[in-house]
């Protein structure tokens, strides 16, 4: 049998598997290229990028609980300028798309970061993250309201000729309701979930753990609701969906695009193993293999229920 | 780089504290004193990270099976403190952990003949112990404070003396040396023409960064904190750099720009 063909285009980027870096998770790719081959994956998602540089909160930042940890790191990041000037270039040649992930802390912060991308050569999407749930302004605040979402999307929809990817947050009551939001306002694919609002207590300080009081809860445990969301969004929505959410090996992978993801993004797994991304389409390929299946776009939305 | 590597001795050398030793591959033997390791202790999702740990030791010996050449071990000191540590501590000669390793910045050894001064409490004197090894080496002079709350939290004293240390120790509730913290102890002995490495609970090095500043004699330590990836991506280690304001962030990730840093380098309470 020929090798299967693990190609998918997502919102018009080819890539040549379906295994992407989520953000955040995988900071600007220069780091993790003593661990594995950049051009063995699908795309990379950078760290989240500002208009300005970021801070981020105070610490503790980051705490494991069972399956899974917290981070309240408060979207650090070097701004976008720094981000041109100092980590671009290194992807550039890299043969691997780059998405770059952006938010702002106002609606026009959003628009203005979407415009300082649009006309550069080696970002081949964007990926607009409206659901942080750390920080205060930005993220979450459109994240959860159809209204703003709408908006925030229709303005970067304008400031952007690049493929537009929105990443929607799992805390909201119906995510069917905020993915067609986005989809309406002329998003081009939609990335689902970011991180659980979640917490830890220290019981003999009587605090909370994190600096920030509550953080997004990531890793294994959260997996079942990131499958139940892309299913769900999948039936409703006609946009290619990226599956994220406590991805830790091929199979898990797999399932997400049994649940209707067209691309997969690896987030905690690349902090425990910092070849994971590799690992992940290598896994993906050898289930292919064993299967008798030619291509991996036959399994998205395979899903019988 | 990421490898799986052998337990060869995993020992209790003081209640709750473990010495453990592993197969290292040829390229650990350059690593500097102040690295660490990033340790996976079995392929299960909870505990779901990597915990890190100072190196102890890196050396050679020679297996006992037959025809084997020269094996690079390392080795790692630690509490059991969480269920990480307590899977950690049930591992035996044979078992397979994975590793990351060496990791970040390491201590900056300083010119030769000045005095060089470890200042040290409980795990603290893990990296310590690897940095005395290639300073008496050298040749240099060599000196440790080892403090803790009890004797319990004084480890490895005999090891460090049979390199040719001279130690000095205070304990909390004195049971072992000088009743009180190591640092007063420390205080004593400060002069202009020697260079301090510490390692140990920040309390600790907070009192020994400014206590140097003070006396204007250099100091490096080496910081603790949480982390989930040990290369720099996270984020979530970040110490708050000498000059951070809110307005002018400066955070440093204490896995890759340190975990040893110029006493400077950082904003002490």
């Amino acid at each position: 049998m020929q090798r299967p063909d693990m190609s998918v285009v997502l919102a018009g980027i080819p890539m040549r598997n379906p295994v992407m870096t989520a953000s955040g998770t995988f900071g600007y790719g220069a780091e993790f290229a003593d661990y594995l081959d950049l051009e063995s994956i699908g795309a990379m998602v950078t760290k989240g990028l500002s208009l300005k540089p970021k801070a981020g909160n105070p610490t503790p930042r980051i705490v494991e609980t069972p399956g899974g940890m917290l981070n309240a790191i408060g979207l650090q990041n070097v701004g976008i300028d720094a981000f041109i000037e100092q980590k671009l270039p290194y992807l550039k040649n890299v043969n691997t798309p780059v998405i770059a992930n952006l938010y702002g802390n106002t609606l026009e912060e959003y628009g203005e970061v979407a415009s300082r991308l649009d006309g550069l050569a080696g970002v081949a999407g964007i990926e607009v993250n409206i659901s942080c749930p750390n920080v205060k302004q930005g993220g979450i605040v459109f994240g959860t309201d159809p209204g703003a979402a709408q908006e925030v999307v229709s303005l970067v929809k304008r400031n952007t000729s690049k493929p537009l990817i929105v990443k929607l947050s799992p805390n909201v009551t119906d995510v069917v309701v905020m993915a067609k939001a986005c989809a309406d306002a002329g998003a081009d694919a939609l990335s689902l979930i970011n991180t659980l609002t979640g917490m830890a207590i220290d019981l003999e300080r009587r605090r909370p753990v994190l600096a920030n009081v509550t953080g997004g809860l990531s890793g294994p445990a959260i997996k079942p609701v990131a499958l139940r969301m892309v299913w769900q969004v999948a039936k409703a929505v006609r946009l290619p969906l990226i599956g994220i959410g406590g991805i830790m090996n091929g199979r898990d992978a797999l399932e997400f695009m049994l649940a209707g993801a067209t691309a997969i993004q690896v987030g905690t797994a690349s902090f425990l193993d910092p070849s994971a991304a590799q690992r992940i389409a290598q896994e993906m390929e050898q289930y292919l293999v064993e299967h008798g299946i030619e291509s991996v776009r036959s399994l998205i939305g395979a899903l019988e229920v | 780089m990421q490898f799986k590597s052998m337990v060869i001795s995993n020992v209790e050398v003081s209640p709750n504290y473990f010495r453990m030793r592993m197969t290292a591959p040829q390229e650990l033997a350059s690593a500097v004193p102040g690295q660490f390791v990033m340790l996976k202790v079995n392929d299960a999702i909870d505990p779901l990270l990597r915990r890190p740990f100072g190196l102890f030791d890196v050396g050679s010996f020679v297996p006992e099976y037959a025809g084997c050449g020269a094996q690079v071990y390392c080795e790692i000191l630690y509490k059991v403190v969480g269920k990480g540590t307590k899977l950690l501590s049930a591992l035996h000669h044979g078992d397979l952990v994975d590793l990351l390793v060496p990791l970040g910045k390491g201590f900056q050894m300083g010119p030769a003949g000045e005095e060089k001064v470890l200042v040290g409490g409980g795990v603290g004197l893990a990296p310590l112990y690897y940095l005395a090894k290639e300073l008496k080496e050298r040749g240099e002079k060599v000196r440790l404070f080892a403090g803790g709350r009890n004797r319990d939290d004084v480890l490895c004293i005999t090891e460090f003396e049979r390199l040719g240390v001279e130690t000095y120790v205070a304990t909390d509730d004195g049971t072992l040396g000088e009743r009180g913290f190591v640092t007063q102890v420390l205080e004593r002995h400060l002069s202009s023409d020697m260079r301090i490495f510490a390692c140990g609970p920040t309390p600790m090095l907070n009192a020994v960064a400014k206590m140097s500043q003070k006396h204007g004699v250099p100091c490096q330590v080496s910081m603790e904190a949480y982390m989930a990836c040990g290369v720099g991506a996270c984020l979530g280690c970040v110490m708050k750099g000498a000059n951070h304001t809110d307005e002018t962030p400066d955070y440093r990730c204490v896995c890759k720009d340190g975990p040893v840093f110029d006493s400077f380098e950082l904003q002490w309470s």
